[in-house]
């Protein structure tokens, strides 16, 4: 802090007040920042958050439990895979699975921003670790990439806290919209076109289109098995898979350089 | 067993997706993360949602079908044009949609 022989003048209080008033600032302006950077992604969180209500009072959810989902989880992806799987009648450990092994890309997340929270308390990081969110995660990174911010933490706390904000408005406003909505519309269909857009931004080279590929013909190939175990067997053989696939490419790039 | 109350579920649902998300960000300087565990992850998105996607549209009714007659798959495939495309969710489910009720109209 006292870099360049800045000697610290014990007794100077108004010196020290002025340094800890203009620090307060900083992480608040970071905050209000990260929240400001974060409002053009809000035109995708918004509808995406009432689709998942609506959804969810679809497969014959109330409103209050379609908002209690959304408050809890919070993770949209995942939430409307349980809810597909609900509508087909499967059984509950499955859907936790499913969920589980659809938000492991969080544990990315969390390796890439946690130097960043490195220094921050546990009752800020454990909140903001339950608000964090692929957009929250986006918009920081890109940020850190240009500029890092004076106070990273706060500038992905109000990045989040904007997220989930909207999120949390929006679900409330979609679990109200859901029960205007009738069953014919085959509203179930909207589960499928969405994990297909989400599915298309993570196909990003050949390996993981290889993977997709991979999953989805054994998807469909053991859709017979019981309890939807045919998800999970596709989803595993589709990472083994895409990992082998990189690993062969991988060699074929070194063999070119040697 | 094969059904537990919503809110029992959507707590067991949110407390991994808490632990997923605090992992690192608690466990900065105590562990590393595996090398193959972060090559692996990076497939986890593409391999599960197309392993959603794919069985959704090949068995309409809970019987396989790749007849002309399948709308949700004609519409699906619009679907994914339109998704390869735009990779809106949104565009997606608005061409989707409309493409399956056109279909459905015939």
């Amino acid at each position: 802090m006292y870099a360049y022989g800045h000697t610290p003048k014990f007794g100077s209080f108004p010196v020290m007040k002025g340094e800890i008033e203009s620090f307060m600032k900083s992480t608040h302006r970071d905050f209000i920042t990260g929240a400001r950077d974060t409002l053009p992604i809000l035109l995708g969180v918004v509808p995406f958050a009432m689709i998942c209500s609506v959804a969810a009072v679809s497969v014959g959810l109330t409103p209050f439990e379609a908002m209690g989902m959304s408050f809890i989880v919070f993770a949209g992806a995942s939430q409307l895979a349980v809810l597909q799987l609900m509508g087909d009648g499967a059984v509950w450990l499955v859907m936790v699975l499913t969920a589980w092994t659809i938000n492991l890309r969080f544990t990315m997340y969390s390796a890439t921003l946690a130097p960043y929270l490195q220094k921050e308390p546990l009752f800020r990081k454990a909140p903001f670790a339950y608000a964090l969110s692929d957009q929250a995660f986006g918009v920081t990174m890109s940020r850190f990439a240009n500029r890092l911010p004076a106070n990273p933490a706060w500038y992905f706390y109000g990045s989040a806290a904007a997220i989930w904000a909207a999120w949390q408005v929006s679900s409330i406003i979609g679990a109200l919209l859901g029960t205007l909505v009738p069953a014919s519309w085959g509203l179930d269909f909207a589960f499928p076109l969405s994990f297909m857009a989400l599915m298309f931004t993570a196909l990003k080279d050949r390996p993981t289109v290889l993977a997709a590929a991979v999953a989805g013909l054994v998807a469909v190939l053991a859709k017979g098995l019981p309890y939807n175990l045919g998800l999970v067997l596709a989803a595993l053989l589709g990472i083994g898979v895409g990992l082998f696939a990189e690993t062969v490419s991988g060699k074929q790039m070194q063999g070119a350089v040697e | 067993m094969n059904t537990i109350s919503p809110w029992l579920l959507f707590i067991l649902l949110a407390i991994g997706t808490f632990a997923l998300r605090l992992s690192f960000i608690y466990l900065f300087g105590k562990v590393d993360m595996p090398d193959w565990l972060r090559r692996a992850l990076r497939f986890v998105p593409a391999s599960v949602l197309a392993a959603l996607v794919l069985p959704a549209l090949t068995y309409p009714n809970g019987t396989f079908d790749l007849s002309l007659g399948n709308v949700r798959l004609l519409a699906g495939i619009g679907g994914a044009l339109v998704a390869w495309k735009t990779r809106s969710v949104l565009w997606t489910i608005a061409v989707g949609m409309a493409l399956f009720w056109l279909l459905q109209a015939f």
